[in-house]
């Protein structure tokens, strides 16, 4: 068998794949997040709500309809989706002429209600997911086994985020999202609606949480704690990042997952902990984050 | 005599609590390219501000092709075709040339189409690529001026365009007015640099703390220069 | 006249209230004595540790403008250590309370160094990820008991003399405390550093251009607000015999965040009476199968659509007008 650095070579791959699996979320998350943030202001606390949401849906269309996995990659979030934009209109909008912490604490607080229901009704404890057929076992590539849906998943969520970034940087609407993003007045006096493009972007940062529910359901189980673990991990991702760049989100998700999973590998203790630490030291060197523009 | 393109009637509006305009009546034909004149601070462009939309507290009457576009919302009232051009000028630093010239989405049909944009504004042809803030101050105005024609507004409201910039782009700016006033395009100036306006302006407003002070025509001019003077203390 | 203006002084709060300050802070104090004879003294010990934490929270948010989403890191710190040192070193109350105080002080000083070098949304973010941080090290150290945390904490006597195992004893020492904690604040807030403080909340850069030295001033806030928020921990540890991960928990940060802004950011009593107010709804919840995180968040939604002043804060803006 061989080893690297006293590691044998398939845990030690092993290990990278899920810090790989666990960034590919912490990018899509981080992403989505930036993308709220970068035209809202707000901070979407509820975003780990949303992302359990999502993984709630395709649980309950397969639990209770039979409808599996691939369809619940459309309906999940579009579910979720029409959910924020009922919240998006109902009450954040309420909330852009305030202080943008008004913004964090209304989602902190909805947050606390979506996830205190699932909880009050599902427990703690996760329920299983099972994935696609067509992407169950797993491959021998000498080195490491790989299953095959967590391989999927490292390349979805790689298509999902160049999918966004291709949109934002890329598509007639990426341009109104960028542009309302320096000077909202501006660009609603050329004729733009921008109070829709507001709500528009927060269905599509709560779509892609969803999206990632559902690609996390068959590896993390559903559970209405799902969100709230993740969560905080992914805000210290976003401040080691810099909200400035969407680029800037999925780097530092992949980068800083590989990170946790190296660390696991060959220091345990601090592996919950490493990525707080790498923000902490950012934020002694480079205060706006690696990639963020201030 | 026909009925007034733009019309506005006891205008007043408030700025947070500032109550900057205090009842103002104005009119602009079609076609017309007609002026408002006035010290910093008079009000010139926060009556502009006030006819789009984009300061919201506001009394009085606005009347565009005859409608009352007063309770339309900021986005709608692009739509009845008035451009707009900030004094700030507004180019996006997050968008290239291009994408800042084709942002505006067309409101209405007969605007100018892009290879028109790029034929008035060779520069701007060069630089299509380049992030918009890397032009310099006065490719900004064009900028900015080109990617309203774009849309087929038919009354373009700027403010001060000159501004800042050096004489041989003032000089440039006033041509392509004159190219504007050639099409039929109808034109609301603000500009604090008289002799610009001079150049361009059909018909004068005069504004001071908020109100209309003066009003005359071109052919009137002669005879207000030195109240003028007084007035704008140049 | 000019006496009865300086007698005035003393009790006036920066926000503004009528002559009759001083009269309801003693009526407060009163009912707050006779309070232990009336409702369940350990439910008051409860309501006044956390309206100090509140009260700790709210010197930061209220009168500096800085919401921080990791308090609970001072108050359970500080519970831990407090809880560490009575039970296993067998140090009398207080000491181990100001032991725990200086610890809170000092994880301050460490984490509104990082956080403030952010400011708004990002310094919020950050506080929030330093807790956790330190709720994970909470999680794995030895000493802090895990899942079980600390427990059976003894109350010892008060300075070697005072048996605190007495409920009235031990209220009234608390009551000490969240009077002492709060008079703190006071003087903090209408002093020469509370109106710099101030200043800088209202127009940061016009306070800088005066040559202050504001990172220092914001720093200096922080870790008074901590090391009081540690007070109000270690305190609670030795009312509830217990410190638990609970009291590290990011939820334990919002909670404090709802209280005040449910009793009224930037009042002097709110916190007390958002602590009163949540805990009274925790009280009556508690046995039945209502979850009460889905009423905490509810509240907190209503709060800040409608009613960002809160109680006091509606009450004292009603008063003003007339």
């Amino acid at each position: 068998m061989s080893t690297v650095f006293g590691i044998s070579t398939p845990a030690l791959f092993g290990q990278l794949l899920i810090g790989l699996i666990n960034g590919s979320f912490y990018a899509i998350l981080s992403l989505g997040l930036a993308v709220i943030f970068g035209m809202l202001r707000v901070i979407n606390f509820a975003h780990g709500a949303q992302y359990m949401l999502g993984a709630f849906v395709a649980w309950f269309l397969l639990q209770y309809t039979g409808i599996g996995f691939w369809p619940a990659l459309i309906a999940a979030p579009l579910v979720v989706a029409a959910v924020s934009i009922v919240i998006e209109r109902t009450m954040l909008a309420r909330l852009y002429q305030l202080d943008h912490l008004y913004g964090l604490l209304l989602t902190f607080g909805l947050a606390l209600v979506i996830e205190g229901m699932f909880r009050h009704w599902f427990g703690t404890s996760g329920q299983p997911y099972a994935p696609p057929a067509q992407l169950t076992g797993a491959v021998n590539l000498g080195f490491m086994v790989l299953p095959i849906y967590r391989g999927f998943v490292v390349v979805a969520s790689l298509v999902l985020c160049i999918a966004t970034w291709l949109l934002i940087e890329k598509t007639k609407f990426g341009a109104y999202l960028r542009a309302a993003t320096e000077n909202p007045v501006l660009v609603q006096s050329f004729g733009v609606n921008v109070p829709r493009l507001l709500t528009l972007t927060y269905a599509l940062g709560a779509g892609l949480a969803a999206v990632a529910g559902v690609l996390a359901a068959p590896i993390y189980q559903v559970s209405p704690l799902m969100g709230q673990n993740i969560i905080i991990v992914v805000f210290a991702v976003v401040v080691v990042g810099g909200m400035g760049s969407i680029l800037g989100a999925i780097v530092t998700g992949y980068g800083l997952g590989v990170l946790e999973g190296l660390t696991k590998v060959f220091y345990p203790q601090a592996s919950s902990t490493v990525i707080f630490i790498v923000m902490a030291i950012v934020l002694l060197i480079r205060p706006a984050g690696l990639f963020g523009r201030e | 005599m026909t009925e007034p393109l733009l019309s506005i009637r006891g205008l007043q509006a408030w700025y947070g609590e500032s109550h900057v305009l205090h009842g103002v009546d104005l009119e602009v034909r079609q076609g017309e390219t007609v002026t408002l004149l006035g010290r910093n601070g008079a009000g010139k462009s926060t009556t502009l501000k006030s006819i789009m939309g984009v300061i919201r507290r506001r009394k009085g009457e606005i009347r565009l092709k005859g409608e009352d576009i007063g309770a339309l919302s900021l986005h709608q009232v692009a739509y009845r075709g008035l451009g707009y051009v900030p004094e700030e000028r507004g180019i996006f630093a997050s968008l290239t040339v291009d994408e800042n010239l084709t942002l505006p989405p067309t409101v209405a049909p007969g605007g100018f189409s892009t290879d028109e944009i790029y034929t008035l504004f060779p520069n701007l042809k060069e630089r299509r690529s380049s992030q918009g803030t890397k032009l310099s101050g006065g490719e900004q105005q064009m900028l900015a001026i080109a990617r309203i024609l774009r849309t087929g507004a038919s009354i373009l409201l700027l403010d001060e365009p000159t501004e800042g910039l050096a004489p041989v782009i003032v000089q440039r700016i006033g041509e392509v007015i004159r190219t504007l006033k050639q099409r039929g395009m109808t034109v609301l100036l603000v500009e604090q640099n008289f002799r610009f306006a001079r150049r361009v302006a059909d018909r004068y407003y005069v504004m001071e703390d908020g109100r209309m002070i003066d009003a005359f025509t071109a052919a009137e001019l002669p005879s207000r220069i030195d109240r003028l003077h007084e007035t704008l203390g140049v | 006249m000019a006496l009865q203006a300086e007698l005035r002084a003393p009790f006036a709060s920066w926000r503004g209230l009528s002559e009759n300050t001083g009269l309801l802070a003693a009526l407060g104090i009163a009912a707050l004595a006779v309070a232990p004879f009336v409702l369940y003294p350990v439910f008051m010990m409860k309501v006044l540790c956390f309206g100090l934490f509140a009260a700790a929270f709210n010197l930061l948010i209220g009168y500096v403008g800085l919401l921080s989403f990791g308090h609970a890191c001072f108050f359970g710190g500080a519970a831990y250590i407090t809880a560490y040192t009575v039970k296993h070193w067998g140090l009398e109350p207080l000491t181990g309370i100001l032991l725990g105080v200086a610890f809170a002080a000092a994880l301050g000083v460490v984490v509104g160094y990082l956080a403030i070098r952010r400011s708004g949304i990002y310094f919020s973010m950050i506080t929030l990820a330093l807790a956790q941080m330190f709720f994970f090290f909470c999680l794995q150290a030895p000493f802090t008991g895990g899942e079980d945390g600390i427990q059976a904490v003894p109350r010892g006597r008060l300075l070697g003399i005072i048996d605190l195992s007495h409920p009235l004893t031990m209220y009234y020492t608390v009551l000490a405390i969240f009077l002492f904690g709060i008079f703190a604040v006071w003087r903090i807030v209408n002093s020469p550093f509370g109106n710099i403080l101030k200043a800088i909340r209202e127009n940061e850069n016009r306070a800088i251009s005066l040559g202050y030295r504001v990172e220092r001033y914001k720093l200096g806030a922080f870790v008074i607000s901590a090391a009081l928020a540690g007070l109000a921990g270690g305190t609670k540890s030795l009312v509830f015999q217990l410190a638990t991960l609970t009291d590290v928990d990011w939820r334990m940060s919002g909670e404090v965040i709802l209280m005040t802004l449910l009793g009224g950011i930037g009042t002097m009593v709110g916190p007390l009476v958002g602590a009163a107010f949540v805990s009274t709804l925790e009280h009556y919840l508690a046995t039945s199968n209502f979850p009460v995180t889905v009423l905490i968040g509810a509240i907190f939604v209503v709060c800040v659509l409608l009613f960002r002043r809160g109680i006091v804060g509606e009450i004292l803006h009603a008063t003003r007008r007339r």
